[in-house]
């Protein structure tokens, strides 16, 4: 106690320093009724936005405290969003993380300002820091704004191709984001998800299949092949992705194996017919599962020792709804040990254990004494137990059950006490050898003090008496005579009208009863008139005789009662006893004497078995939302030929291990001795799981032969898609020698980019390997090299690289452009122009040339390049500086420069002997790019990847539509794609620095022209519209 | 899977809320306050309202409350809460509502490494204690000198490694490692002093400060004891079934090795007894007498002995002596304390003395029931014994330590 007290003080000093007076302290105390609330709370927010303004981290560290605080308490704080997205560039981490944290929870009210974010995520995305990288994945998936879909899109899909597991992790987790955000994603998201279920690191695997049963669980198809694989590696998946992996597997073997208890119903409606000899030879031989069958049961078993119980529960649901009967137990003494937890978890492991005792009492018979109640339990448990108590009750063990029950009557819970003695008659129903002693217990009880204990019994009596076919005279006599001593008005009732409806087995005591009770009439309580009025007439028709006088008494007390219920019906049933001819009262026998159905004594958890154990339906008994029922085994299962993992996974495996040696070891060691040879070791070594131990050692050796290497067969292996084409290439190249295979190797790691992208639309394809390689610890060394070729937006065309090709400009600009006039120049004049060529230098440089003039009357000499004032990221490839320039002389230069995709001018100091003088050279954005021709149809596909906000659209009137593409052409470096349809025009072209695809499309309606602009750089977009606007008027 | 949280205090206010997939009002909580309104002490874990699903936990005062949408195992929700509240508890010492605020910061940081779109990410403490440092005076210090913050800028090395649990480079100048072998009995005791029921639940807690990679081995004398056992992920599942020895690679620091349970084929012996006698009347004083002494302990100490009786509601007051420790009687809750501390064989702890009754109070039938709590040293119940720990793959030698502890679980005599 001391050592927490002392905690929580450091706690508190550690953090004061984050308190900021009148910062927290109030949000947490503040008054909204009070009439300064909305005053300070806006002074408030403004000094926010100054603190978030500021230079200092630490102030807008603090700051960030404050709106989490804010956001964490539930207020709104969306009006900072401005001052905050500014901050998403912040080099601060903890700063970062919080405006990440706020950013989701406030994107979607101000999509506008959110998108200002996006560009900044799609930098991180190519940071070389894995955990950058997948921090920016998950907040752009988090952000719910659907103009951003396809930028996700194509996040998510380079992010599944990461060299980090851990990205790939996050990459499967933002599928299902993207779902929910657009449905109509879902074709491509599950050519991820499949890429994503055979990857072989276990990180990813738990999330690939939770994304797998959010956006497509019924495509059973994606998992034949995995499915091995997801059974060994079970073991070693993270607490979370086992359950899910459980769940799904479930569902999968529903589907995919036959009943494996289709023998035992039959066996089990015979079994009466045998005698117990034969019974031990039908159990030598229980029909062989499916090799598959049984691998998923076994690899799923030592999850049963598991600590977390939400993997206990999976596994038992697992047994129970695909196992043979005779495995049931197994996870039975699991559950038990679930008990011990929190009682939350009691309370959904007892629900099932109910469910499954109702229908099956064997497997928890062993362990009744866990479920006896302690006066500690909260009365949810207690009723639970009591169920499951009287579910397991038999012949043999209902002794102590009812001793346990006994001493339950006595307990001050009264909602516990009337379940007890409900339980009590449930016992007394199924099990005929002790109902005689539980009637007279419960007879017992009808003198307790207790209301409820009373009422409780008597209905419980009541019950039993309609259900038992025994004479239940002796009963009746006995709680007739305990009429005088109980005073409780439900039990009095009870009694009278069991004594009607059985009064012909008592016909001496039942109408001295109601002569009794006629005379205290006018003292019973309202619900005791009633019976003593229906007494009265089933005694009349049963006996007339002796009880008209007295009938006729108490209808003419009842008629004269203080309540109208007790007149009404006194009314109501007088016309059975006085008119004997009337239509009615000739019915009189069926109404009253009719033979009641006896109500049916039952756990309130028969029927649940149609609800999959351990799901949210099946504890609040109705279907969740959501809720998919558990199909039933197919009558012919499919064949499981289709698990049959195809060879190339497997060869992949295999060079991934030889290439490196050490590594091999590792692996072997990691998933061999952790993983696989777990079932083996499990000896349970029966004749049907060798089958299928035996054919996955087939698969490795198989492996080992085929250790050539994939790598010079690259282009063979991404046109094939077939396995089996797959496998005659590998054993056509067998005969290359090792040492070029470590070559390749190489090779391959150094540049997985074209490899990478060609296979994005492949989900079988040599990029597994590539993912194979991420085990090994150099994996951060070697990123940064590969981050930028990895990352979508620096260079989507590498992977069309071949269909698209550079042309030379279809225009090139002839009039040059002054940059210095001779005035300034004092003498010297140049003009430039853009040439539109490839620079020599780079291929990212602007080639422009220079034309120098000298107009003064003296030479003009060394005339160079002095300061050069760049914006960032862009670089200079000077002229050749000029010794002489004679007078009305000219020369040219070249100048090379990379604007780095934008059109911030270029700064320039021109030296000469004349002084020096200051110019700036500021391209047009058409003038950033190179032309580029693609077929129509790639045209087509890469327009329709760029949406969103990747598209700028306008139209514009035009008078003549002659020259349209000559317009074009002098707008923007571009060149004509082909196009089939009529009045439309394409132009395609690349930027020069981030080689990004621009795309324009004209489409020419009467007078106007649709111009459409997609790149996936969206300030490009956008700028090279407004030229082509100005270029057309 | 979850779409929020919700964070509620004991008096019914929501404090903290985070949202993952979609924002939920908090109005959706007035559905679990009216249950908790209803009934205190026993929630429904899953509650259902028209367009959620409500899982919730209570746990030191504070109400956990999962909101989600559709189909999801409970237990999975259920669990993962009690994650939160134990990581929680690992970083502030305390899950309480004073302490969230405080930290709220740290809070929700974890809470947005833990969760990722309603589905955990991570939640090994290991690997969240490298991603987000637990608060302390002195970092607070050094982190306002230099600049850094508690917030890790690169992904921690236990995330991608097959042995999450455990993280790299850890060193210790003195390498130690101590086991605790606690064992809880649970046992249901009748009136006439028969045991109806009665268990052991036992785990072996650790505390391993051992550099490197270190590779251990621990193996029992009598093995055959357990019935039930659960590891943690570091046990080799399969040397257990092959073997019966435990070899693992621990986590750093404190942690659960595992739990097992012992019922079926072993007598439990009961290490205590209580000879009680209550006698009321209506309308008389009635008397009590309670007697505790030790039995089958193996001629260890019994210590820490408290016990607590729910008195039937009839009862209005206790006037006792005691000849040990100290009682007190709550009237409200109707629960008699007694604090005997360590039993003296030559003098049996004894309380005697008078209650009232209230006046036409029912006495005829009540049961209340005594639960029991105390603490062996040096002694574990089922007789289980380590034999030896080896260490492989680090050549230092560590200290090692094994303590053997039985204690009181659920341990209620009914009178």
């Amino acid at each position: 106690m001391l050592s927490t007290a002392s905690g929580t003080m450091s706690n508190n000093g550690s953090y004061k320093n984050d308190w900021t007076p009148g910062g927290m302290e109030p949000d947490y105390s503040i008054d909204p009724a009070s009439g300064g609330f909305f005053h300070s709370d806006y002074k408030k927010h403004d000094d926010l936005k100054e603190m978030l303004d500021s230079n200092k981290d630490s102030l807008k560290l603090e700051a960030m405290k404050r709106i989490i605080g804010m956001v964490a308490k539930g207020r709104d704080a969306s009006d900072l969003f401005p001052a905050v997205v500014k901050n998403v560039v912040s080099k601060n981490i903890e700063v970062k993380k919080l405006v990440y944290v706020y950013l989701v929870r406030y994107a979607e009210e101000q999509q506008d300002l959110a998108l200002l974010s996006i560009s900044t995520f799609q930098r991180a995305l190519k940071e070389p820091n894995q955990l950058i990288r997948a921090g920016a994945l998950r907040v752009l998936s988090s952000i719910r704004v659907s103009m951003i879909v396809p930028i996700v899109m194509l996040a998510i899909r380079d992010a599944a191709a990461d060299m980090s597991p851990y990205v790939r992790k996050t990459a499967a987790h933002a599928i299902p984001k993207l779902y929910s955000l657009d449905q109509e994603q879902k074709p491509e998201l599950i050519t991820v998800i499949q890429k994503l279920l055979a990857d072989r690191t276990v990180l990813v695997v738990g999330s690939a299949v939770m994304a797998f049963t959010e956006v497509c669980p019924e495509r059973v198809d994606l998992i034949h092949q995995v499915f091995r694989k997801l059974c060994t590696l079970l073991v070693d998946v993270d607490e979370w992705g086992q359950v899910v992996i459980v769940n799904m597997l479930t569902r999968y073997a529903r589907t995919q194996f036959a009943d494996p208890n289709l023998h035992d119903k039959d066996g089990d409606s015979e079994r009466p017919f045998y005698d117990s000899g034969s019974d031990v030879s039908e159990k030598a031989s229980p029909p062989a599962l499916d090799p598959d069958h049984r691998l998923l049961l076994r690899s799923a078993r030592p999850l049963l020792q598991s600590r977390n119980a939400a993997v206990v529960m999976a596994v038992a649901q697992l047994y129970h709804h695909c196992a043979p009967k005779s495995e049931g137990p197994i996870s039975a003494r699991a559950l038990v040990r679930l008990l011990r937890s929190h009682t939350e978890v009691q309370s959904v492991v007892l629900d099932s254990i109910a469910s499954i005792s109702c229908q099956n009492k064997g497997t928890f018979e062993p362990y009744l004494k866990s479920f006896f109640i302690r006066t500690s339990d909260p009365t949810r448990i207690k009723l639970l137990k009591l169920d499951i108590l009287t579910n397991l009750a038999t012949e043999s063990n209902v002794s102590v059950i009812l001793r346990e029950l006994q001493t339950y009557i006595s307990s001050s819970d009264k909602q516990f006490v009337a379940a007890t003695i409900q339980a009590i008659g449930r016992c007394a129903c199924s099990i005929s050898e002790i109902t005689d002693s539980c009637l007279n217990g419960l007879v017992i009880l009808l003198s307790n003090k207790d209301e409820a204990v009373v009422a409780e019994s008597v209905v419980v009596i009541k019950r039993l008496l309609q259900t038992q076919a025994a004479d239940p005279k002796e009963i009746i006599m006995h709680m007739t005579r305990l009429l005088d001593s109980i005073t409780v008005a439900q039990a009095r009732a009870a009694i009278l009208w069991l004594l009607g409806e059985h009064s012909a087995g008592v016909p001496r005591i039942a109408p001295d009863v109601l002569r009794k009770l006629a005379k205290t009439f006018s003292d019973e309580h309202d619900i005791v008139k009633l019976q003593v009025l229906n007494l009265a007439v089933k005694l009349y028709i049963t006996n007339p005789e002796e009880t008209k006088l007295l009938c006729q008494y108490v209808f003419n007390l009842a008629r004269y009662d203080q309540n109208y219920d007790i007149r009404d019906r006194a009314r109501l049933l007088k016309q059975f006893t006085q008119n004997q001819s009337g239509k009615i009262a000739s019915q009189a026998t069926r109404i009253f004497l009719a033979t009641k159905p006896a109500p049916l004594l039952q756990s309130q958890f028969t029927g649940r078995e149609r609800l999959q154990l351990g799901s949210l339906s099946h504890y609040i008994n109705t279907r969740a939302a959501g809720y998919e029922p558990l199909p039933s085994f197919p009558e012919h299962p499919p064949p499981s030929e289709v698990r049959d993992v195809e060879p190339i996974a497997v060869m992949q495996e295999a060079k991934s291990t030889k290439s490196d040696k050490s590594q091999s070891k590792k692996k072997l060691f990691l998933w061999e001795s952790e993983v696989s040879s777990a079932p083996s070791s499990s000896s349970g070594s029966s004749s049907s799981s060798s089958g299928s131990e035996s054919s996955d050692e087939e698969a490795t050796t198989e492996s080992d032969d085929q250790s050539s290497e994939p790598g010079t067969n690259k282009q063979k292996e991404e046109t094939e898609s077939s396995s089996e084409e797959s496998e005659s290439s590998s054993s056509e190249s067998e005969e290359e020698s090792s040492g070029e295979q470590s070559d390749q190797e190489k090779d391959n790691v150094k540049k997985p980019v074209p490899e990478t992208k060609l296979n994005d639309n492949k989900p079988k394809s040599n990029l597994d390997l590539l993912l194979d390689l991420d085990d090994i610890p150099i994996t951060p060394i070697m990123t940064p090299s590969l981050g930028g070729f990895l990352t979508p937006l620096n260079n989507p065309t590498p992977n069309l690289a071949s269909p698209i090709q550079v042309v030379p400009p279809s225009f090139i600009p002839t009039k040059g452009i002054e940059l210095l006039d001779r005035i300034n120049g004092q003498g010297l004049s140049i003009t430039y122009r853009f040439t539109r060529n490839p620079h020599l230098f780079s291929s990212s440089m602007v080639n422009i040339s220079l034309t120098f003039t000298n107009t003064s009357h003296d030479d003009i000499t060394d005339i160079q390049l002095g300061k050069k004032n760049l914006a960032a990221g862009t670089s200079i490839h000077e002229f050749m500086s000029i010794t002489l320039l004679s007078p009305n002389c000219s020369l040219a230069g070249t100048l090379g420069i990379d604007f780095n995709d934008s059109t911030n001018p270029a700064n320039l100091e021109i030296l000469s002997s004349k002084g020096s003088s200051n110019v700036h050279i500021k391209p047009n954005i058409g003038e950033l790019m190179r032309p580029v021709t693609m077929s129509e149809e790639i045209f087509v596909t890469e327009q329709s990847r760029l949406k969103g906000m990747n598209e700028h659209t306008a139209n514009i009137s035009l008078a003549s539509t002659n020259d349209l593409s000559e317009k074009v052409f002098r707008a923007a470096n571009v060149a004509v794609c082909p196009s089939t349809k009529q009045n439309t025009l394409r132009f395609a072209g690349q930027s020069l620095t981030s080689s990004s695809l621009i795309l324009i499309t004209t489409v020419i309606k009467e007078e106007q022209v649709a111009i459409t602009v997609n790149c996936e750089k969206m300030i490009i977009g956008s700028m090279l519209l407004n030229e082509l606007k100005l270029v057309f008027k | 899977m979850i779409h929020s949280l919700f964070i509620i205090n004991s008096s019914g206010d929501v404090f903290l809320e985070k949202h993952w997939r979609s924002v939920v009002s908090r109005s959706v909580c007035d559905y679990y306050l009216e249950a908790q309104r209803a009934n205190p002490n026993d929630v429904p874990p899953v509650i259902a309202t028209p367009h959620h699903y409500l899982i919730s936990i209570q746990r030191g005062g504070v109400s956990l409350v999962a909101v989600c949408m559709q189909e999801v195992p409970p237990l999975f929700v259920i669990e993962f809460l009690h994650r939160v509240v134990d990581t929680f508890q690992d970083y502030f010492s305390d899950c309480t509502e004073s302490v969230i605020k405080e930290n709220y910061v740290v809070v929700y940081e974890l809470l947005d490494e833990m969760l990722d779109n309603g589905f955990p990410l991570a939640t090994e403490s290991n690997i969240l204690k490298e991603l987000i440092k637990p608060p302390n005076i002195l970092r607070t210090i050094a982190n306002t000198v230099t600049g850094k913050s508690n917030v890790s800028d690169s992904l921690p090395t236990g995330q991608l490694s097959n042995i999450p649990w455990r993280r790299t480079g850890v060193k210790y100048t003195n390498n130690e490692a101590y086991f605790d072998v606690v064992e809880e009995v649970d046992a249901i005791i009748d009136k006439a002093g028969v045991t109806v029921f009665a268990e052991i639940q036992g785990y072996i807690d650790c505390c391993i400060k051992l550099s490197g990679m270190p590779d251990l081995t621990l193996s029992f004398m009598n093995p055959r004891l357990f019935d039930d056992v659960s590891f943690h992920p570091c046990v080799r599942f399969r040397r257990w079934e092959a073997e019966r020895v435990l070899s693992f690679i621990p986590p750093d620091g404190n942690f659960r090795l595992m739990s097992y349970h012992i019922s079926s084929q072993s007598v439990v012996a009961i290490p205590i007894y209580v000879r009680h006698n209550l006698s009321i009347k209506t309308g008389e004083q009635g008397r009590l007498d309670v007697t505790v002494g030790p039995k089958q302990t193996l001629g260890r100490a019994v210590e820490g002995v408290k016990i607590e009786i729910l008195m039937p509601k009839c009862i209005l007051n206790c006037c006792l002596t005691s000849n040990q420790g100290k009682y007190n009687y709550d009237p409200v809750s109707k629960i008699l304390h007694w604090d005997i501390g360590r039993i003296d064989v030559t003098k049996l702890p004894n309380i005697r003395g008078s209650v009232s009754i209230a006046t036409g109070a029912n006495t005829s039938e009540i049961n209340p029931s005594i639960n029991v709590h105390f603490t062996i040293n040096q002694l574990a119940i089922s007789s289980l014994k380590v034999n030896r720990l080896d260490m492989y793959g680090e050549k230092y030698k560590p200290f090692k330590g094994v303590k053997y502890i039985t204690k009181a679980g659920r341990f209620q005599i009914r009178m």
